[in-house]
């Protein structure tokens, strides 16, 4: 009985541990933008097959050794992917906020954007689906019972760690206390000297390069690329940001394991289909009992 | 005389028109089952314009709707007046199919409007992103809850709906399906102009501007959004219903998140808030649809596309908040849109 | 307006008994009491962040009290929605201007009158004769009230595009739509120029002669409100530091410690 809570809680942790940093980018870019970037899950899509050509590209064109490629992969997906992020910002969403146009059409662009992406994807890399190189060898542990592998264990620490970077970033730097600043009064910063457009840049890099790296980690997990595979887990990974409460990084963090916490859950319990049923409808409970989220501030209208 | 009832007039002959050209086949079936696809899509975009836009609330979860509609008529009518190997033999004589199925579908609009409680309620304390995260958590729970029904069909789908469409033309020999389409469009059009036009109705824009201000200036914004939540969602199911006996199958795929992208797309193009926008965007979008069929997957990489440069240089829709009649004055004559 | 000086006889308007109210640990509203008989025109004033709004908002249902009674026309508000409170005759009036700013002027004081709309969604979809006649009277009253407040010229505007004090008006036009028997002003002069404020005066005084109905205000000029109330609360917060009419305020030591400061500090 303790050993399956313990295993369940391992898989959770790793589970959420996607949600988690897919949901960290949904936040970032609402709290700073009040925008649902819904292409999200998409980037991480992208993040994820850009890893798959970089680590291709290093392990039989260069072949060097696997632990290198891994070195070499992890940092260079990351930077090309917030590219991927920041050009969408600076050619879709840009020109458009600059025009004043409601925010929801910013979201639908987003939407578009999202579609382009898979669809894109689709057409230029066909339909078969692609494996993912092996870079390391995991190895299996078996601690009492508990089975897990590295992999499994580095993807939560990882996890963990860069949500205490960018939590640093985000309460102790300059950028992030202008980011934090614009989430606050996005009229008055300007006013104060500060370089909205290129904090948004730094937000989309931020972002997106947690796509990215949510990218290589679920494809080292599950080693099985297809063009689709961003939309379900992006969508969801949202809905843990907004349960966490949308704009706060804690939130968005204990959402995304919140969320991988009750999926493992249902399927350890039910049959898998009932996976999204069950894990949608307590979302929908604990939104109705805290409607701004976990982390979230009920927003008081003043008059 | 002629000027009030002209748009009546228009109306009829274009579906006399309609019904003639289907019965004497003039048209391909597949340019009739595009027009019919327009009809549909017309209900979706008219009644989520009327949350989105006119109640200024951002549901994505319209499919959902559509979905519970859809699935409600189809099994309403294939157990009643087809043999089928769960509900076994029909209930009611196949004769009275015809007479039976607007019922059908307005059955399938009152089911979906009861499952948009599941969004109303909610509504009166959770605004703008929440809400958006509860419509799509209930888009998904109902697709899913769909697919975990196995004896009908779960996520095999569901059909028998050919089966009723051809009773009702045993009954009387017409293109019965286009001229349901024809009606239930107008229908839907008609109930939302009356409504957002009436002093009742109006409490809904209230809302989107102030909700504050609606609310001490005595709107009971509570009734408000339950009514205005479960006509949008009601509608939406009439246009699932509509949708299913055009295709004679549902499955609860069809009815997903990228269906209600879909919806939501028509929406945002034609401009929030504007009635004709919706019903335009949802004839252009229709047409183009079908257009960039032989571009297969590429489709999906034009058609965003498109929409984000219609979007750049229209980032209020093609209509605005405005309707024909604001455009094109001498249109008052005839009809006023609001 | 005292209890003492009521006659038994005359239902008051508005009755408050021991009203707080609470936010955390600040109290914004302490042991707040006041009757207004019918057709007085009061005043309630205060330094800023006093209480002076959270009362209004207090009365108008938008907060439920900490603790205390409203009482509007005899009717006790507990429990109740801001829009059923408007319907037991109270209309407001908001210290930043909250119009309808994408609705016609007419729209704006038609859908004032939503409350009192003797039909529902389906006499409005069937478009029953009740529906009608009552669309038909609204639209009177609406063209007629505008008439009134010679606003008729911009029935078809929006407004978002009047000019500051026209939109202050229009919305006192608004609040009266509903035919309240309570109108509370919040700040009804906050922004306008002396010309306007002048304007202002005397449409108040108007409207209080013409229309039946007793109005409450807040405001910071001193001279509105020595010209135009009859008697004056002045709190400081959250607490009614002194009341009486106008002259007995403008020399009241504790009004003038709460705005001017104490001499003694």
């Amino acid at each position: 009985m303790l050993v399956a809570i313990f295993q369940n809680i391992i898989n959770a942790l790793q589970w959420g541990s996607f949600y988690a940093l897919i949901a960290l980018g949904y936040t970032l870019v609402y709290g700073v933008l009040t925008l649902i970037n819904f292409a999200h899950g998409d980037i991480f899509m992208v993040g994820a097959y850009i890893a798959f050509f970089v680590a291709t590209f290093f392990l039989t064109t260069v072949g060097v050794p696997g632990w290198v490629a891994l070195a070499l992969t992890i940092p260079l997906t990351m930077i090309l992917t917030s590219m991927v992020g920041v050009a969408l910002e600076r050619v879709a969403y840009r020109p458009l906020r600059r025009k004043g146009a409601n925010r929801l059409y910013v979201v639908i662009t987003a939407l578009m954007c999202g579609l382009i992406l898979q669809n894109a994807n689709l057409a230029l890399l066909g339909a078969s689906r692609k494996a993912f190189p092996s870079m390391i060898t995991e190895h299996v542990y078996n601690v009492g019972g508990v089975i897990f592998t590295d992999l499994k264990i580095a993807v939560i620490v990882t996890t963990i760690l860069s949500f205490f970077a960018l939590q640093k970033i985000v309460t102790k730097t300059k950028v992030g206390m202008a980011m934090r600043a614009i989430s606050y009064d996005k009229f008055a910063v300007p006013l104060m000297g500060v370089p909205i457009d290129n904090i948004i840049v730094v937000t989309f890099v931020l972002g997106s390069g947690m796509a990215g790296l949510a990218g290589i980690l679920f494809a080292m997990s599950y080693p099985i690329l297809d063009p689709y595979m961003g939309a379900l887990i992006g969508w969801k990974a949202f809905i843990a940001a907004v349960v966490g409460g949308i704009g706060d990084i804690r939130g968005a963090f204990l959402g995304g394991f919140l969320l991988g916490a009750v999926e493992i859950m249902v399927v350890a319990f039910f049959p898998s289909t009932f996976r999204d049923l069950i894990a949608f409808t307590v979302l929908l409970v604990i939104l109705a009992f805290r409607p701004t989220g976990l982390f979230g501030v009920a927003k008081t209208t003043k008059i | 005389m002629f000027r009030r009832y002209s748009i009546q007039l228009i109306l009829v002959v274009g579906g006399g028109l309609l019904t003639y050209v289907a019965y004497e086949e003039l048209l391909n079936l597949y340019t009739l089952s595009v027009l019919m696809f327009m009809g549909v899509n017309i209900i979706l975009s008219t009644s989520l314009n009327l949350v989105n836009g006119n109640m200024g609330e951002f549901s994505c979860g319209h499919a959902g709707f559509m979905c519970v509609g859809a699935y409600v008529s189809s099994i309403l009518g294939v157990w009643l007046f087809t043999k089928d190997k769960v509900f076994g033999a029909p209930i009611l004589d196949p004769e009275w199919a015809l007479y039976a199925f607007p019922f059908i579908i307005l059955a399938g609009g009152v089911a979906a409007a009861l499952a948009g409680l599941l969004v109303a309620i909610p509504s009166y304390k959770t605004r703008g992103d929440y809400l958006a995260i509860i419509t799509i958590a209930a888009n998904y729970i109902v697709i899913s809850a769909i697919e975990n029904i196995g004896s009908i069909g779960g996520s095999r789908g569901f059909m028998g709906m050919k089966k009723v469409v051809n009773a009702m033309g045993d009954v009387v020999d017409l293109p019965w399906m286009p001229i349901w389409v024809f009606i239930f469009t107008i229908f839907c059009v008609w109930i939302i102009r009356r409504y957002v036009s009436s002093t009742f109705g109006k409490g809904v824009n209230a809302i989107c501007q102030d909700e504050v201000a609606a609310e001490i200036m005595s709107v009971n914004t509570n009734k408000i959004k339950t009514v205005t939540f479960m006509l949008s969602s009601g509608l939406a199911g009439i246009g699932g219903g509509l949708f299913a006996y055009i295709i004679g199958y549902v499955n609860p795929g069809s009815f997903n998140i990228l269906k209600s992208t879909e919806v939501l797309v028509m929406v945002y193009l034609g401009g929030m808030a504007s009635l004709s926008g919706a019903v335009l965007s949802a004839v252009i979008f229709t047409i183009m649809l079908e257009a960039l069929r032989p571009l297969q997957i590429i489709k999906w990489v034009v058609i965003p596309l498109l929409l984000i440069i219609v979007m750049q240089f229209r980032p209020e829709g093609i209509m605005g908040n405005k309707e024909l009649s604001d455009i094109f004055p001498w249109m008052k004559r005839f009809y006023r849109f609001k | 307006m005292n209890n003492s000086n009521l006659k038994p006889d005359v239902q008051p308007v508005l009755e408050i008994r021991n009203l707080i109210q609470q936010f955390g640990g600040l109290k914004a509203v302490s042991d707040f009491n006041v009757c207004l008989e019918p057709g007085g025109l009061i005043g309630l004033i205060g330094p800023n962040g006093a209480g002076k709004t959270t009362v209004f908002n207090l009365v108008s249902g938008f907060y439920q009290p900490t603790s205390g009674e409203i009482l509007i026309n005899g009717v006790n508000t507990a429990g109740l929605k801001p829009h059923q409170v408007t319907g037991l005759g109270v209309a407001r009036t908001f210290q930043n201007i909250r119009l309808w700013n994408d609705m016609s002027v007419l729209d704006n004081i038609r859908v004032a009158q939503h409350g009192k709309l003797p039909y529902g969604f389906f006499h409005a979809i069937a478009r029953s004769g009740r529906y009608q006649s009552c669309e038909r009277q609204i639209e009177e009253d609406a063209r007629e009230l505008l008439e009134i407040f010679v606003l008729q010229d911009f029935a078809d505007e929006f407004p978002k595009n009047l000019p500051y004090g026209t939109q202050r008006k229009l919305e006192i036009a608004r609040a009266l739509s509903s035919k309240p028997s309570l109108l509370l002003l919040d700040e009804p002069a906050a922004g306008l120029n002396s010309a306007d404020v002048k304007e202002l005066i005397r449409l108040i005084r108007w409207i209080h002669e013409q229309f039946d109905v007793t109005i409450w205000m807040i405001e910071h000029h001193m001279d509105v409100m020595m010209e135009l109330c009859t008697y004056i609360k002045v709190i400081d917060f959250g607490e009614t530091i002194a009341e009486g009419v106008p002259v007995e305020i403008r020399n009241h030591p504790a009004v003038i410690t709460a705005y001017l400061g104490d001499d003694n500090i």
